[in-house]
């Protein structure tokens, strides 16, 4: 994932006028097929509305503040829960990379819990916290918690040893070096486990919304299934497409700004 | 008086005082410019050095002096050992037997290493690069003046803003030997930093190290697969096989030197017949 994408992104980088185009054709054409297919009666709108339709739903919950509310209720879990995962993941990321007892302490039991699938603790998780907030930020806190941990101990485990020796021999502190050598040279992993989490970050909440809560983006879609509003699901799925974008392009900018020194984010 | 003063002080002494002098800056780049006045390379010896890798004993007794700011090349075949006494040199290793003295106390920041690789941080800017060569002193306040000037000795003044990524091999290396220089070593120590680089770029890079060394004075080994290298550079060419040194050669032709006269070329063809013997005998 991270070649493909450090290929890839100098490109985007060099005409982002062009390209930020460019990127939006095939979503559009894809909208577009979808109108014409519904308005000439090719897919029945009860399987599927017209892409004007959920824009009219959308636009009447908007009115209502009722698709404002949801959002950010989705919003402030995903942050919050991702905020505690990954804060966690990385310190032990950290402390496993940087100290052979910590790493022989902790890491085989990490490795072990990080093969459980997080969502199939939801009905332990439902018990301890019923639907409260805390058993959502819980579950998404643990899905983030292991590709934050694993990529950052890989990244500081594959720090040069060569740069490693010459910080020692240039009389670098043990602080100095974690700051100047052993910290950036882990940073693109970091990076790679933070786009990982974000997808994981998305689809823990909205499968815990679904299936125990009183608000946020998955309630609302189930809230309008169970009322038979196809129009308001197929909004709610758009958004998720459209806020997993926002993440990843949000880290995207966080990349390009620390990893301007990097070969494959450099302007020319 | 105060100068007079100031050099029959040993080094140490004079360092506790900076520290506690309110100028102490001022007091240290004093100390620097007597440093390049005086060219004080130091000297070194070496008694009885011994080092073993497991069961495989890579340097069985050494023995050598090194007047100081002489250019020391040492020379042998792959595994004879030469890198390891360059990095015993150089306190990266630890020695097994014997003893390496510099006559002096010395502080870390009177030897450096230059390798093979350029080891550049690759997220830190050339500049900032050179100022990691400072030691405990990057954080003084002088610190980018310094780094600055290293860099224009090498030559890269206008590089100094630039990724390393962006830098061709040999700028590479002399931002490393920029960043060796810095802190105004004594001892410099080369782990075949030219090994690397392309024919042209190896012979402008041996007069820029010919130059600096000239121009500082410090004393130079530099540990190197080329023989004629080493008898274009330097004042002594050591000859190691089998973990001692063989022969002991003294370069005595002028500078700035011809490459490729017949004094130096029939200087490299014995040297290297020696190395070849010695390659016959195992």
């Amino acid at each position: 994932m991270s070649l493909i994408d450090s290929v890839s992104a100098p490109r985007s980088f060099r005409l982002p006028r062009v390209d930020g185009l460019i990127q939006w054709i095939v979503p559009l054409a894809i909208i577009a097929i979808w109108q014409v297919a519904s308005v000439s009666g090719f897919v029945p709108v009860r399987v599927l509305p017209a892409p004007s339709d959920v824009l009219l739903a959308g636009w009447k919950l908007l009115l209502s503040g009722e698709l404002v509310r949801n959002i950010w209720v989705s919003f402030w879990r995903a942050s919050i829960g991702f905020l505690i995962g990954g804060s966690i993941g990385f310190a032990f990321g950290l402390a496993n990379g940087l100290s052979q007892l910590s790493a022989k302490l902790t890491d085989t039991t990490l490795q072990m819990v990080r093969n459980v699938p997080h969502l199939a603790l939801i009905p332990l998780v439902i018990l301890w916290f019923g639907i409260d907030e805390s058993a959502k930020l819980f579950l998404v806190a643990l899905g983030v918690f292991f590709p934050i941990y694993l990529n950052t101990l890989h990244g500081i485990r594959t720090v040069d040893p060569q740069l490693i020796e010459m910080g020692r021999i240039y009389g670098m502190t043990d602080g100095e070096l974690f700051r100047r050598v052993i910290f950036p040279g882990a940073l693109p992993s970091i990076f790679v486990g933070i786009r990982f989490a974000l997808g994981i970050m998305w689809l823990t909440l909205i499968v815990a919304e679904t299936i125990a809560a009183s608000s946020g983006l998955g309630y609302m879609a189930m809230q309008a299934r169970e009322f038979m509003l196809i129009d308001v699901v197929v909004l709610s799925i758009l958004i998720y497409a459209l806020l997993g974008k926002l993440a990843d392009s949000a880290s995207r900018v966080l990349e390009r700004a620390t990893l301007s020194w990097h070969p494959a984010f450099q302007k020319r | 008086m105060q100068t007079a003063l100031r050099t029959s002080l040993p080094e140490t002494e004079l360092a506790g005082r900076a520290s506690f002098a309110p100028h102490a800056r001022v007091v240290r780049e004093e100390r620097q410019a007597e440093r390049q006045v005086q060219s004080s390379g130091l000297p070194l010896s070496i008694r009885g050095l011994r080092k073993s890798f497991g069961s495989n004993e890579v340097l069985r007794g050494i023995d050598l002096h090194i007047p100081a700011g002489q250019f020391v090349a040492i020379v042998g075949k792959s595994g004879c050992g030469k890198s390891t006494l360059l990095r015993l040199i150089a306190g990266l290793d630890n020695i097994d037997a014997g003893s390496i003295s510099f006559g002096h106390d010395t502080q870390p920041e009177d030897i450096r290493v230059m390798f093979q690789e350029p080891r550049l941080l690759p997220w830190a800017r050339v500049l900032s690069n050179v100022e990691v060569g400072l030691g405990r002193d990057r954080a003084s306040g002088d610190a980018h003046a310094r780094a600055e000037k290293a860099l224009t000795e090498v030559g890269l003044a206008d590089k100094r803003d630039q990724w390393p990524s962006v830098l061709s091999g040999g700028q590479k290396q002399r931002v490393a030997l920029g960043r060796a220089l810095v802190s105004r070593p004594r001892v410099l120590a080369f782990d075949e930093p030219l090994g690397a680089l392309d024919a042209l770029t190896r012979i402008s890079m041996q007069r820029l190290l010919e130059r600096v060394w000239r121009d500082q004075g410090f004393t130079a080994i530099l540990v190197t697969h080329d023989v004629a290298e080493a008898v274009a550079l330097a004042d002594r060419v050591l000859v190691i096989d089998e973990g001692r040194i063989a022969h002991d050669v003294t370069v005595s032709a002028a500078r700035p030197r011809e490459r490729g006269s017949a004094e130096l070329a029939s200087l490299e063809g014995s040297i290297l017949s020696n190395l070849l013997s010695a390659e016959d005998r195992t």
